[in-house]
């Protein structure tokens, strides 16, 4: 297959960035967009002029290390896949294709396709955990979890941190990204003595790191990778009324 | 120098605890004096990291990633094997350790694989108290499933994501002692030499993977768990980044490497379909419970598969292996698909897959179960290859997937040289010839939870360290060397992009170093990649700048560092002249096809000790001693 392509070019931080034209040939419909990146590069190394720089490394959908918007689309056109997921049989022979980096306030462009996500860590750290040491466990089967708690948040802890629900959110909120960790851990009887603690430093971090709110347009759960519900984000609404009116 | 592998003595039962006595304490107010550098962030490195921290060290940790959870470790699918026996199927840590032993094909460390087993039940308590939602039963108690190479229920998984799951509950608690302070994490950091002062391994020199720049970072351990040198073969089912230029870099300055030929061809993978492809994706063995392999008894039947009759059909896993079935260990399930592809009977456009065919498995349990159970798997290889694995059979092939050779290390997991240890894929110590499947995530969190926690504190209490100064001339030369090394590879300016030398390197590992070796290929194979090293020397091309974020320059170095790696593969598979779990010997087999091994001459783990730019490694033999079990030959008949 053929494809024109628009790429994002910038330097660095500081550069104002600018689409160039690249021509695609010969790509087999069975490759990936990251696949096809690759030709382009070993071209543009080939011809002496700097390669595309993006992020990308297991290539099956899981390390959340790719991310690109595709035709407008973050992680392209289509539902539920990572971008090195995105087989070219999904689009058209002599299609035009845009490929643009995530943008967001809160990730910052590093160079052409790769932005900076280290806000998602320092949410993380700031209470998406279970405070328990190692050698601090008692024995696995002590505390039962019913299968329908389990299977649960495991919908939530499958998240693969790479951002689409951020990039795709018209306000730029990591809701649904907060969410499905607050919604594990709530779930789970391992996360209930911090979950107060937990929601409100989480929350504040969010804030901190300049993602914007919430407002229900539930675009992040349509582009999710792993098609997290926004019904997590309910539950962390009420994990935050709650931590608020609760005693202490 | 005579190798000490440090194995304690006393019945195997006991070895562990007495060795965790015997071992020296640092008092806690002394502990954030010193300083532990880790390299990798995947489940060993991250576990160690979080548990050597809560002790109260000081712990850097360092990635070639920007977070800590892009490790490779998250990519594992099945599961994680403990010995639980909560199935009550006759599960036992001694049978574990048995299964293991044997799964290695009698290449392994006793007492290390025994410790293995103990402190696998400890791993499934600690990641559910970390909120790790592990699959469960109605009542509320853990699940479990079989694996390759047991014939008992004890792989605890969730899902197919057990690998992403288990690593972040190590993330987790990696974040947690950032944000407490006791960790400082380096991302987009990518090690490029070691520190050794007055023979003691005392820090890194890291490359700032956005600025190019070269920093040194000094403590009194090192830690590398910088993971498997899959990728020496082009493709595999490894991360596009996972490389081996940490541990070549400690083998440069002394530490030996071991055992390099033992790697793992995975029998199930979506099998090649063309030169785009950059990698090889891994379809979960937990499939191989429910789903049966076969391959049409016809050579060259080109009818659909649902079109061929059972008695058209050769289940030749179930012929061949009537009590385990499919589910023979990995090594084996690889060579015998090869078999059936080399004499004629594969299947799809390349004639290099077999079917894996889950139509029994859904007429028993229904399309739904089938779903839950394997559903990510499912729509992974709809994915990739457009076909429905529902209606028609999976089309899979062995491909590269794990790495059991590694640097050596004694049963403290301490390198040859003193304060560096190493951890998870990186090391050699616990899987011997063939890893079983859902072995790696227990091994990478038992160093990391477990082992290092213990042994690193006993190294630092025993060791009276001399302070070392950034700017001494033995620091300040590292670093110089590895701008030296970067402008080396910057300054070849010949033509050809770095991704050919790949492929060709990758092309001749897997032709010739793959899954059956032989003399006269192994012969060629160096010879051919001596060339390569030529030819990367005198015609590499890398564009851009050093000063800022490349992949071109990354992967160069890489890539360079694969060559070495591949050629003292290539080596040690000649050296050893017997056929033991994933390295096998075409020389050297039984009438029925099986390896063949050689305990009198073979009963030892090859450690190669580097003697510089261009002289033949020397061979160092760690002599395994088999005192509970007896090397027998592996029967999964």
């Amino acid at each position: 297959m053929d494809f024109k392509l628009k790429i994002w070019r910038q330097r660095d931080a500081a550069d104002a960035g600018r689409f160039e034209n690249y021509v695609a040939k010969g790509i087999s419909p069975d490759a990936s967009v990251l696949e096809m990146l690759d030709v382009i590069n070993r071209e543009l190394v080939a011809a002496g002029k700097d390669p595309i720089a993006f992020d990308h490394d297991c290539r099956e959908g899981i390390c959340g290390s790719c991310g690109l918007v595709i035709n407008g689309g973050v992680h392209g056109p289509f539902e539920h896949n990572t971008t090195c997921e995105l087989r070219m049989r999904r689009f058209h022979d002599g299609d035009t294709i845009v490929l643009e980096p995530f943008r967001s306030r809160a990730f910052p462009i590093i160079k052409d396709l790769v932005v900076n996500r280290t806000a998602l860590d320092r949410i993380m750290q700031a209470g998406g955990y279970v405070t328990v040491k190692t050698g601090q466990a008692p024995e696995a089967n002590a505390i039962p979890v019913p299968k329908k708690i389990a299977d649960e948040a495991m919908d939530a802890a499958q998240c693969i941190g790479c951002g689409a629900c951020v990039a795709t959110c018209p306000n730029g909120s990591a809701m649904l990204f907060v969410a499905a960790k607050v919604s594990q851990l709530a779930l789970l009887p391992q996360g209930k003595a911090e979950r107060k603690e937990r929601v409100i430093a989480m929350i504040r971090q969010m804030d901190k790191e300049g993602f914007g709110a919430c407002s229900n347009t539930y675009a992040c759960e349509a582009k999710c990778p792993k098609g997290i519900s926004v019904e997590h984000i309910a539950r962390l609404n009420r994990e935050y009324l709650r931590a608020g009116f609760g005693s202490k | 120098m005579k190798l000490d592998p440090k194995v304690p003595s006393g019945p195997i039962e006991k070895r562990w605890s007495q060795r965790k006595f015997d071992m020296k304490l640092v008092n806690p107010s002394n502990r954030r004096k010193y300083t532990v550098i880790i390299v990798g962030t995947g489940l060993a490195g991250s576990a160690a990291a979080a548990t050597l921290a809560e002790q109260g060290y000081k712990v850097e940790s360092f990635s070639f990633h920007e977070s800590p959870r892009r490790a490779h470790s998250i990519a594992a699918q099945g599961g994680i094997n403990a010995a639980k026996n909560y199935v009550y199927d006759g599960d036992s840590v001694f049978r574990l350790f048995h299964d293991t032993v044997k799964g290695g094909d009698y290449r392994a460390r006793e007492s290390n694989v025994y410790r293995l087993a103990e402190v696998s039940g400890n791993i499934i308590d600690q990641c559910a108290a970390q909120g790790v939602p592990f699959a469960r039963e109605y009542g509320g108690s853990l699940d479990t499933r079989s694996f390759g190479g047991a014939q008992l229920s004890r792989t605890f998984y969730a899902r197919g994501q057990t690998g992403q799951q288990l690593l972040l509950g190590a993330y987790s608690a990696l974040s947690r002692n950032i944000r407490a302070g006791g960790v400082t994490f380096h991302g987009r950091k990518e090690m490029v030499d070691l520190v050794v002062v007055d023979g003691r391994a005392r820090g890194i020199v890291v490359r700032d993977l956005v600025t190019g720049e070269l920093s040194t970072h000094l403590g009194h351990a090192v830690i590398l768990a910088t993971g498997g040198y899959g990728n020496v073969f082009y493709l595999s089912t490894n991360a596009l980044a996972s490389n081996a230029s940490a541990i070549m870099k400690a083998w440069r300055k002394g530490a030996y490497l071991a055992n390099p030929c033992y790697t793992q061809i995975h029998p199930t993978c979506i099998p090649v379909a063309g030169d785009y492809q950059s990698k090889l994706t891994l379809m979960s063995e937990s499939l191989r419970n429910d789903g049966r392999i076969w391959v049409p008894r016809k050579g060259g039947d080109a009818r659909s598969p649902d079109r061929i009759p059972e008695e058209d059909r050769d289940y030749y896993l179930e012929r061949l292996y009537p009590s385990f079935g499919n589910l023979v260990p990995r090594d084996v399930a690889s060579r015998r698909a090869k078999e059936m592809c080399d004499n004629g009977f594969g299947v799809g456009k390349t004639g290099r897959a077999v079917y894996l065919d889950f139509a029994e498995a859904i007429g028993r349990m229904g399309r739904e179960e089938m779903q839950e159970k394997y559903g990510n798997l499912m729509d992974m290889y709809q994915e990739i290859t457009d076909e429905d694995p529902y209606k028609v059979p999976m089309r899979i092939y062995p491909a590269m997937h794990y790495t059991m050779g590694g640097l050596w290390v004694d049963y403290q997991l301490q390198s040859t040289i003193p304060g560096l240890f190493v951890a998870g894929e990186a090391n050699f110590s616990d899987h011997g010839a063939n890893r079983l499947g859902a072995s790696a995530l227990m091994q990478g969190l038992a160093d990391g939870y477990f082992v290092l926690p213990a042994t690193i504190p006993d190294y630092l209490a025993r060791t009276k360290f001399e302070s070392v100064k950034a700017d001494a001339s033995e620091v300040t030369r590292v670093a110089e060397d590895a701008k030296l090394g970067i402008e080396k590879l910057m300054s070849v300016n010949g033509t050809t992009p770095v991704d050919a030398f790949h492929r060709r390197l990758g092309h001749v590992m897997w032709e010739k170093v793959g899954m059956a070796r032989e003399k006269k290929d192994l012969e060629e194979a160096i010879e051919e990649i001596r060339r390569i090293r030529k030819d990367l020397w005198k015609d590499l091309k890398v564009t851009g700048s050093a000063d800022d974020l490349n992949a071109e320059i990354e992967r160069a170095a890489r890539v360079a560092d694969f060559i070495d790696l591949g050629e003292l593969l290539a080596s040690d598979a000649l050296h050893r002249e017997e056929s033991c779990g994933g390295h096998f010997r075409v020389e050297h087999q039984t009438a029925e096809g099986e390896a063949k091994r050689d305990d009198e001459a073979f009963s030892y783990a090859a450690a190669w000790q580097y003697k510089g730019e261009g002289q033949a490694p020397e061979l160092h033999k760690d002599e395994l001693a088999f005192e509970y079990e007896i090397p027998t030959s592996r029967n999964y008949k």
